[in-house]
């Protein structure tokens, strides 16, 4: 056989390897611009108490947790059991942002299901989740003490990705 | 002439299913300006739709689409222009959302690997070619090489 006869099974093998690499990425998966930049500063009214406006910068100084949810949010009670146990271990203050919600149903939501967060901001609007580039619940943010976004995850807490990864990062950040 | 018919019947049914996905869609909610609204439909022409992600925000009814469209079209109306508003959603969202990626060193294997490739294929479809010339036909060759005697 000649040698150049190898040439289409080694383009053949390439493409499948490359197809193959394709086949593992998942396209849900992107990556955010705002990692190592500043959280975007927002007001809003907490859900426990509509007539209390709470500034994001009021949080400054401290490692804490944005976690985007809402009650409409299939993929939260998913992870709201992990959500729980974290909180339970006080690492660190977890701050809830009820994403394009009705009140009623957010407060009903925390009341039947129990409320791991510190407070909920309370955007109906989905204005400060688009400003955090929201685009699917729920999402979780850590932000570091200078107020920057340090890690994001899109889609459902695990309590492995917690342990193995989140808890780490805030081993790190020093909280 | 069966062929003929069933050419012509296949036509049909295309525009058929054409007229009724036309028909079926779903009517837009009717702008109070609609200059304004042509702006914010080009500019939404362009982003990706994040949740469906193979609409343009111009074609999804997906909720955050409505929301992004509803964010253009604010800032349209308090006067920034198209490349801040493009700018605005891509410090958000990131380069994903431009339907048409920037040329920039993460990029460049994207823009320029097809004409890589083109011009791969052309220069060993010339050297094929001028093998043939000089060698006369080479698959009288490849066939004596390879039949069993």
């Amino acid at each position: 056989m000649k040698k150049q006869a190898w040439l289409p099974l080694l383009a053949f093998l390439v493409l499948i390897a490359f197809l193959g690499v394709g086949l593992r990425l998942d396209p849900r998966e992107l990556p955010s611009p705002l990692i190592d930049r500043p959280a975007p500063s927002f007001a809003l009214p907490s859900v426990e108490a509509m007539d209390r406006v709470r500034n994001s910068g009021d949080l400054r100084g401290q490692v804490w947790i944005l976690n985007v949810w809402a009650s409409w949010c299939v993929a939260c009670r998913q992870e709201h059991g992990a959500l729980m146990a974290f909180a339970a271990q006080q690492a660190v203050p977890l701050y809830g942002l009820n994403y394009k919600d009705r009140h009623g149903d957010a407060v009903r939501w925390l009341r039947e299901r129990g409320d791991p967060y510190v407070d909920s901001f309370f955007d109906g609007d989905g204005r400060v989740g688009i400003d955090f580039g929201v685009y699917g619940v729920p999402e979780t943010f850590l932000i570091d003490r200078e107020g920057r976004i340090r890690y994001k995850h899109a889609g459902p807490l695990t309590p492995e990705l917690l342990r193995d990864t989140i808890l780490p990062l805030i081993g790190a950040l020093g909280a | 002439m069966r062929r003929a018919w069933l050419i012509g019947f296949g036509w049909l049914l295309a525009l058929g299913i054409g007229l009724a996905t036309a028909a079926g869609r779903e009517a837009r909610p009717l702008a109070a300006d609609p200059a304004l609204e042509a702006r914010v439909m080009e500019i939404a022409q362009e982003l990706r739709c994040l949740v469906c992600q193979n609409e343009t925000i111009a074609d999804s009814q997906a909720g955050l689409a409505v929301d992004l469209r509803g964010q253009i079209r604010e800032r349209l109306a308090a006067g920034d222009d198209r490349a801040q508003i493009i700018d605005f959603l891509v410090a958000r969202y990131g380069d994903f959302i431009l339907y048409r990626p920037p040329f920039q060193p993460n990029t460049w294997v994207l823009w320029t690997g097809p004409f890589i490739l083109l011009f791969l294929a052309l220069a060993v479809m010339a050297r094929v070619i001028r093998q043939r010339r000089m060698h006369g036909t080479a698959d009288d060759e490849v066939l004596d090489e390879e039949a069993p005697s």
